[in-house]
Order: C-alpha cells, then sequence, then structure tokens
C-alpha cells in the first residue's frame, strides 16, 4: 500500500486541500476546520488585546470604576419632583422632534425608492445608472448625520430645516442602499413574465416591481423613523432645535434631574415607536 | 399550406461574442401547432424561446412572427407582437404577494395603456373573463387566494390561465413541468395540448421529459449544442435519434460523465 507523508499545520492544511483526490474519505478535514476556527479566535482576542493597550484601556479598572459611574448617574440624572413641571416645554418639543424624524425618513424613502427602482441591475434602466445611483447612496450614507448637520449650518443658520435636511440626505443615502438590496434580491422572474406580456415600464415597477418589495420598503422606512428619532436628538444639540436643544439647555445649566427627564422622554419615545413598528411588521409580513 | 405563424431562419445568438448559444438554427411553427423542443441542458432551448418573443435579442438571422419581422420592431410595436406570444415559466414567475386572479389580469396589461395597466384598473370584462379563465383550469375555488399558498402544479396553471387571457396565438413554456410531480405534470401537459386544440393556439413547449414530448407533442425538435438535429414527427424518434440527441463528447469531462446515465435512462424510458 502507497502511503504518503502529509505535512501537518494550518497552513499545510489549508495547501493540502488543493492536491487531495477526489472521492475519498479526509480523516483530517474536521481537525483541520477546528484549528482554523481556533486561530480565528486567537487573532481577535489578541488584537483586542493589541489594540485596547495601545489606547491605554485597562480592562480591570474599567470593571472597577463603571459601576461607581453608573451610580453617579443614577443619582444625578433620575428625574426630581419639580423636574416634571418642565413637561410643558418637553413634550412640545419631542413632538416636534419625532415629526421631523418621520417626515424626513417619508421624503427620502420617495426618492430613494425612484432611483433605487432606476438604479437596480434587475429592473433598472441600465447604463451607467446602477453606478450612479450606487455613487450617490454611498457618498449620502457614509458621510455622518452630524458632518451633514455642520456643513448645512452654515447654508440654512439654526433652524428646524437644516436637521431635517441633515436627516434627510443620511436616510437618502441610507434607504437607496437598502431597497437597491431588496429589489436585486427579490428575482427577476415575475418581471420577466410582464415584460413578455407585452408591458410597459411603468406596469412592470406598478404591477410587479412594487408588490414585491413593499414588506421590505415598510420594514426599512420603520427602522429608519426609528434610526431618525435618536438621531435628531443629537442633531438638535447642534442645529438649537428639537428636544436635543432642550436636553442641552438644562445640561449646561446644571439641572440634570430635569435633563434626566429629557432622556427618559426620548427613550419611551424610542421603544413606543420600536413596539409600533414591530406591531407594523407583524402584519403585513 | 399557409404561411407558418413563427418562422425561425438561420438562427444565431452568442451571449460572449465567440462561443454560440444557438448556431443557424431554421425552424417553424404552424397555426394550432404542438411542437416540443428537447435536448441537453445548455443545448439552447431556453434561447431559441426567448428570442420569439425578443426577451433575448438575436445575434443573427430574423424570427418572423405572423408576417412581422419580430427583430426588428422597437417600443410600441414590440409590445403588440409580445402581447400575443404568452409565456409559461418553469418558475411560474408569479406575483406571490398578489391572489390568482390579479396574477391573470397581469396578462391583459399588453392591452392596457401605462397608467391604467400601472394602477390596475381592469374593466369589468376583463375581470369576468380572467375568473372563466381561472375556471377553465380548474382553479375558480383558488382565485381569490394569494398564490404563495397554492402547490406547484396549481401555481403552474395560474401561469397557464395567464398566458391563455392574453388571447394569444402562440405560446412559448419554458421547461412548464419541470418543477413538478407527475400527476400535476400531466395535467399542465394535457391543459397546453387542450388549449392548441381547441383554441388553437400553437404551442411551443421545451421539454426535458422526452417520455411527455413523445405523448403530446405534433411534431419535435431537438436541439444539440445550439444546432438542430431533429425535426420531425413522434413517430420518427427513434432510440438512436434519442441517444444521439442526449450523447456527449468525451471531452467534456465531468459534465459528459453527469449526463450520460441521464441519457440512457431517457432511452429507456420512450422505449
Amino acid at each position: 500500500m502507497e502511503r504518503t507523508l502529509q505535512p501537518s499545520g494550518l497552513v499545510a492544511g489549508l495547501r493540502a486541500g488543493k492536491d487531495r483526490r477526489h472521492g475519498q474519505y479526509d480523516p483530517s478535514f474536521f481537525a483541520r476546520r477546528t484549528a482554523s476556527l481556533v486561530a480565528v479566535a486567537l487573532v481577535a482576542v489578541a488584537l483586542g488585546a493589541l489594540s485596547g493597550t495601545y489606547v491605554g484601556f485597562d480592562f480591570v479598572q474599567a470593571i472597577l470604576d463603571v459601576p461607581s459611574g453608573f451610580a453617579w448617574m443614577a443619582v444625578q440624572f433620575a428625574p426630581s419632583l419639580p423636574s416634571f413641571g418642565k413637561l410643558g416645554t418637553i413634550l412640545p418639543a419631542l413632538g416636534s422632534t419625532i415629526l421631523a424624524s418621520i417626515a424626513s425618513s417619508c421624503t427620502a424613502a420617495v426618492l430613494a425608492y425612484i432611483v433605487a427602482v432606476l438604479g437596480s441591475r434587475t429592473v433598472g434602466v441600465g447604463g451607467p445608472v446602477p453606478l450612479i445611483a450606487r455613487g450617490i447612496a454611498s457618498l449620502f450614507r457614509n458621510i455622518p448625520v452630524v458632518a451633514w448637520a455642520f456643513i448645512l449650518l452654515f447654508s440654512f443658520k439654526q433652524s428646524e430645516f437644516t436637521g431635517f435636511f441633515a436627516l434627510f440626505l443620511t436616510s437618502f443615502g441610507y434607504l437607496t442602499r437598502c431597497f437597491l438590496e431588496s429589489i436585486d434580491e427579490m428575482g427577476s422572474g415575475p418581471v420577466e413574465a410582464l415584460r413578455a406580456a407585452g408591458a410597459t415600464y411603468g406596469q412592470i415597477v406598478a404591477q410587479a416591481v412594487i408588490p414585491m418589495s413593499i414588506t421590505s420598503v415598510v420594514s426599512w422606512v420603520l427602522y429608519m423613523i426609528e434610526t431618525n428619532i435618536r438621531d435628531a436628538t443629537l442633531i438638535g444639540l447642534l442645529t438649537g432645535t428639537g428636544i436635543g436643544f432642550v436636553f442641552d439647555v438644562y445640561y449646561k445649566s446644571f439641572r440634570y434631574d430635569v435633563a434626566g427627564l429629557v432622556i427618559l422622554a426620548i427613550i419611551l419615545a424610542v421603544v413606543a415607536c420600536e413596539l409600533t413598528s414591530n406591531f407594523v411588521r407583524r402584519r403585513i409580513l | 399550406m399557409a404561411e407558418p405563424l413563427l418562422a425561425v431562419r438561420s438562427l444565431t445568438k452568442s451571449y460572449d461574442g465567440w462561443s454560440k448559444a444557438l448556431d443557424g438554427v431554421s425552424m417553424e411553427v404552424a397555426r394550432g401547432e404542438f411542437v416540443s423542443i428537447i435536448g441537453s441542458s445548455g443545448a439552447g432551448k431556453s434561447t431559441l424561446l426567448r428570442c420569439a418573443n425578443r426577451l433575448v435579442d438575436p445575434t443573427q438571422g430574423t424570427v418572423a412572427f405572423d408576417g412581422c419581422d419580430v427583430t426588428r420592431v422597437k417600443g410600441r410595436e414590440l409590445r403588440q407582437v409580445r402581447r400575443c406570444i404568452s409565456m409559461i415559466f418553469q418558475h411560474y414567475n408569479l406575483v406571490y404577494r398578489a391572489t390568482s386572479i390579479e396574477n391573470v389580469l397581469q396578462g391583459r396589461l399588453g392591452y392596457k395603456s401605462t397608467v391604467a395597466g400601472a394602477l390596475g384598473l381592469f374593466s369589468e370584462e376583463e375581470k369576468r373573463r380572467a375568473f372563466e379563465v381561472l375556471d377553465q383550469v380548474g382553479l375558480a375555488d383558488f382565485a381569490y387566494t394569494r398564490t404563495d399558498q397554492l402547490s406547484g402544479g396549481q401555481k403552474q396553471r395560474v401561469g397557464i390561465a395567464r398566458a391563455l387571457v392574453q388571447d394569444p396565438l402562440l405560446m412559448l413554456a419554458d421547461e412548464p413541468i419541470a418543477s413538478l410531480d407527475p400527476k400535476s405534470s400531466r395535467t399542465v401537459m394535457e391543459q397546453l395540448r387542450w388549449a392548441a386544440d381547441e383554441l388553437g393556439i400553437a404551442c411551443l413547449v421545451n421539454l426535458h421529459q422526452v417520455d411527455f414530448a413523445l405523448e403530446f407533442s405534433d411534431r419535435i425538435v431537438a436541439l444539440k449544442k445550439g444546432r438542430l438535429v431533429f425535426d420531425g414527427l413522434p413517430s420518427q424518434l427513434d432510440e438512436t435519434a434519442i441517444a444521439d440527441i442526449y450523447e456527449t463528447d468525451e471531452d467534456d469531462g465531468e459534465e459528459a460523465a453527469d449526463n450520460a446515465p441521464d441519457a440512457a435512462r431517457v432511452v429507456e424510458e420512450a422505449a
């Protein structure tokens, strides 16, 4: 019987994969798979330790400090009874922030959907359009919303519109990307069937593309609204509007109890929004 | 004899510029005739069908449908040709979020203006007709059921109803029974045969099952590597002809080895 000596170890194992003969039992297959998983885990731990050391992150110290930090926060930011008197200013600001988030998400969704349909690989108009659509999506998505707010502040000053516009631009980029994926994923079968039946482009989009992608579109828009409510708070700090501004004012005047109440209100709003969107998602799927 | 409904003349299609999916294929389909195309995977069967309604643009050659050169038409004219040629697919290609009757009505889109079609504004008459056709394929009970809840055979029958409601002269079927069990396959084939016999709709059907092709067709056409290698009556297709159609060259390597037992089985079934 012929026996060949096999070199052992991870690299050799990978190399052996190439000249292994087909149709034979490979006793080292699972051992090699385990070895590569362990190697990946070790690399991850090593990278974490290395970068932690570099920025001076002391894991033990962090564990010791965090509880006391939270305790301090709990004491300082606990909403006091008088702070509830400020609800009159907090709630309208929160309301306008939520409305701005919804408005920016929905406006962005309409435009993003048009761009995504035209730029999709399966039902798009072809030519350079898919590339342009992906480029635009990538540009708007990869500039952080805070950066957009800073840039737009120069043009539109501190106003509700600046915040709206900043949220709109990032949402547009993000949603275009998501819609492109959804549309390309849904399969071109029905599109082909309608084309074969002599349908026009508009008919194909309305009768096949929209019905097939509508659930994931609604799902993404709901997710975008949630994200935008969170981001709108941050944007409000910069543009001096909405709930972010209210938080800023009380935080800087050392009224931590009221600031805590503002945070509580934001958390409740986001949770409520999430519950609503989960409910809607369950119903439409 | 009158001029053929579909006349394909030395049709050649190349997707990448050098290898040919179709190589000088010429064939005809008469009105009301049931023609099957057989051949192994990758022989160019789907490409041939898709050249007939221009889902694929041929590289060379012509396709004449009902006296009109399909390879030259554009825009509105192309739509008018397409609405006279309906198509059935292996994977049904239905909009699964919509009900059966809504899917059937989509077969009428070629007759509607863009706006009316996009908004789904079908006339009462069209809606009644869609229901009647569903009744004809035995799906009256499922007219208002979402198509993702139907079985494979039922989905394909919705596909047939969508094709029939188009009032076509020619029905193209791209492996209509490749994903179905034997019983559903028979139902689907019987309905296609019925459309040819009773409604006078010519059928051009891609098939992998030689036994079904022998049983249902008026004429059988065979493709091998993009070339037409057989065109004749089912009775003329004997074992040697079938073995030749499914025979693969030695230099094809693994694929040849995969296909060889397949061809042998097909011959057995046909015998």
